[in-house]
């Protein structure tokens, strides 16, 4: 590789971030116009890389691997195909989860259907009937996701008039089967480096449970469905708070912005 | 790497493209294929086990949001974590915001470091380099790769001359490459 000379010591103490003041300055005005440094760069960084192995050895505690998997499995993403240029932090709104939502548990019901429709020949037209009225219900339910999941379609909350639309959000819990759909709309944008993180508190007065890491997205919108909680807890009150990115976990450490309790 | 891992043989190039599916447990695989890597370079920068585990944890849900940051074709999974963590550890050392988006830096290693055992074998040629180098070289580099200093500050705080500090320093880590491509 042929590098320029006056460079190959500036080169390696770029690759760690050891250069300051004029040279530095120098040597990326030069980068820019010279590929065998950039490709000479990529090399040095791998040494740097090299480097970094020599720590290994330490392994991080176990709750650092469930505090991902935790984080991650509140932070689902739609495969690569059918996400549209977007970033994957933010979500748009919780309409079109609502739609997926509609379109399974039509599709589902569709399959019960059919099902039932090879076992009882017998009932053919009975059930043909009702596969066609099913159709019709899923063609209806079809425009209705469709309509949601328009990233043109005019969303507006209606609100008492002289009042701007405020944080809200909607908590759906089913203790028995532990299942949890949050809704929350016109938040605050997420200040750099914060994320919103949304609470169970016990209704025994326990130490609160983290239910999920969330960004709302450019409309202030957000939805968790379903996030990992343990078996059987009564709450109390539902609380979102603006938490350092990488979540609180352990307890609230943000003030709240919105709060709930049930009933 | 738990034995009995289905996900043992699996390339890093096939895990990031299942993350990239939203598969959760590929996004396991990796974290049980390399957090210790980017777990041990946080702990020796900022010398907090808790600090490390933010940046532990802030890698890798970087990746998560975005898989297609790692260009497997242009690095390597293993070396490419080991100068992000760094880069992040320092940048928390320092306590400022993070310098370098996971796209913006590229790593060129030969080696593949996918297989455990390809790791420790290479883990064992770069132990084994730095251990020959001289006391004065390994000081320079390590001062520049844990601690963050820039060239001037080593010099400054080793008495060297600024000629010196730099050769030491680009000497040393060309013969990491070399001792990893013997």
């Amino acid at each position: 590789m042929s590098v320029h000379e006056q460079f190959a010591e500036d080169l390696a103490l770029y690759a760690l971030g050891s250069l300051d003041g004029v040279e530095l300055q120098a040597l990326e005005k030069h980068l820019e116009e010279c590929g065998s440094c950039r490709r000479e760069l990529e090399q040095l960084r791998g040494d740097v890389g090299l480097l970094g192995l020599s720590t290994a050895g330490p392994k991080p505690p176990a709750r650092s691997r469930q505090r991902l998997l935790s984080a991650i499995a509140n932070e689902p993403r739609l495969p690569v195909r059918d996400r549209v240029g977007a970033s994957t932090r933010t979500r748009r709104s919780w309409f079109p989860v609502l739609g997926w939502i509609a379109a399974a548990t039509v599709a589902v019901v569709c399959i019960g259907v059919l099902r039932q429709n090879s076992t009882l020949q017998q009932d053919a037209h009975s059930l043909k009937i009702q596969l066609t009225d099913q159709a019709s219900k899923l063609e209806q339910a079809n425009e209705v996701v469709a309509t949601l999941r328009d990233p043109e379609a005019l969303q507006v909350e209606l609100v008492a008039t002289g009042n701007k639309p405020q944080p809200r959000g909607k908590a759906i819990y089913q203790r028995r089967n532990r299942s949890l759909i949050f809704l929350a709309s016109n938040l605050p944008a997420l200040p750099a480096q914060k994320i919103y993180e949304l609470w169970l508190f016990p209704a025994n007065g326990g130490a609160p449970i983290a239910a999920g890491l969330f960004r709302p997205d450019t409309r202030g919108s957000a939805t968790i469905v379903n996030p990992p909680l343990p078996d059987g807890v009564a709450a109390k009150t539902f609380a979102v708070t603006l938490e350092p990115e990488s979540g609180s976990h352990e307890s609230p450490r943000g003030t709240p912005v919105i709060v709930g309790a049930g009933e | 790497m738990p034995s009995g891992d289905p996900n043992a043989m699996t390339s890093d190039l096939a895990l990031v493209k299942a993350i990239g599916s939203g598969d959760q447990s590929a996004m396991a695989a990796l974290y049980d294929r390399y957090s210790s890597i980017v777990y041990s370079v946080a702990l020796r920068v900022l010398q907090d086990t808790g600090a490390a585990e933010d940046v532990l944890q802030d890698i890798f849900m970087q990746l998560w949001r975005n898989p297609g940051a790692f260009d497997a074709n242009r690095g390597n999974m293993a070396a490419w974590l080991a100068v992000i963590a760094r880069h992040r550890a320092i940048d928390t050392l320092r306590r400022r915001r993070p310098e370098n988006s996971l796209e913006d830096v590229v790593v060129v290693v030969e080696s593949d470091l996918a297989s455990a055992t390809d790791r420790a074998r290479a883990m064992d040629k770069v132990r084994g380099a730095i251990q020959v180098m001289s006391p004065p070289q390994r000081s320079a580099l390590e001062m520049a790769y844990f601690e963050g200093l820039t060239h001037v500050e080593i010099a400054e705080k080793t008495g060297e001359p600024l000629g010196t500090i730099k050769t030491r320093i680009r000497a040393g880590l060309l013969s990491l490459r070399k001792v990893l491509a013997a």
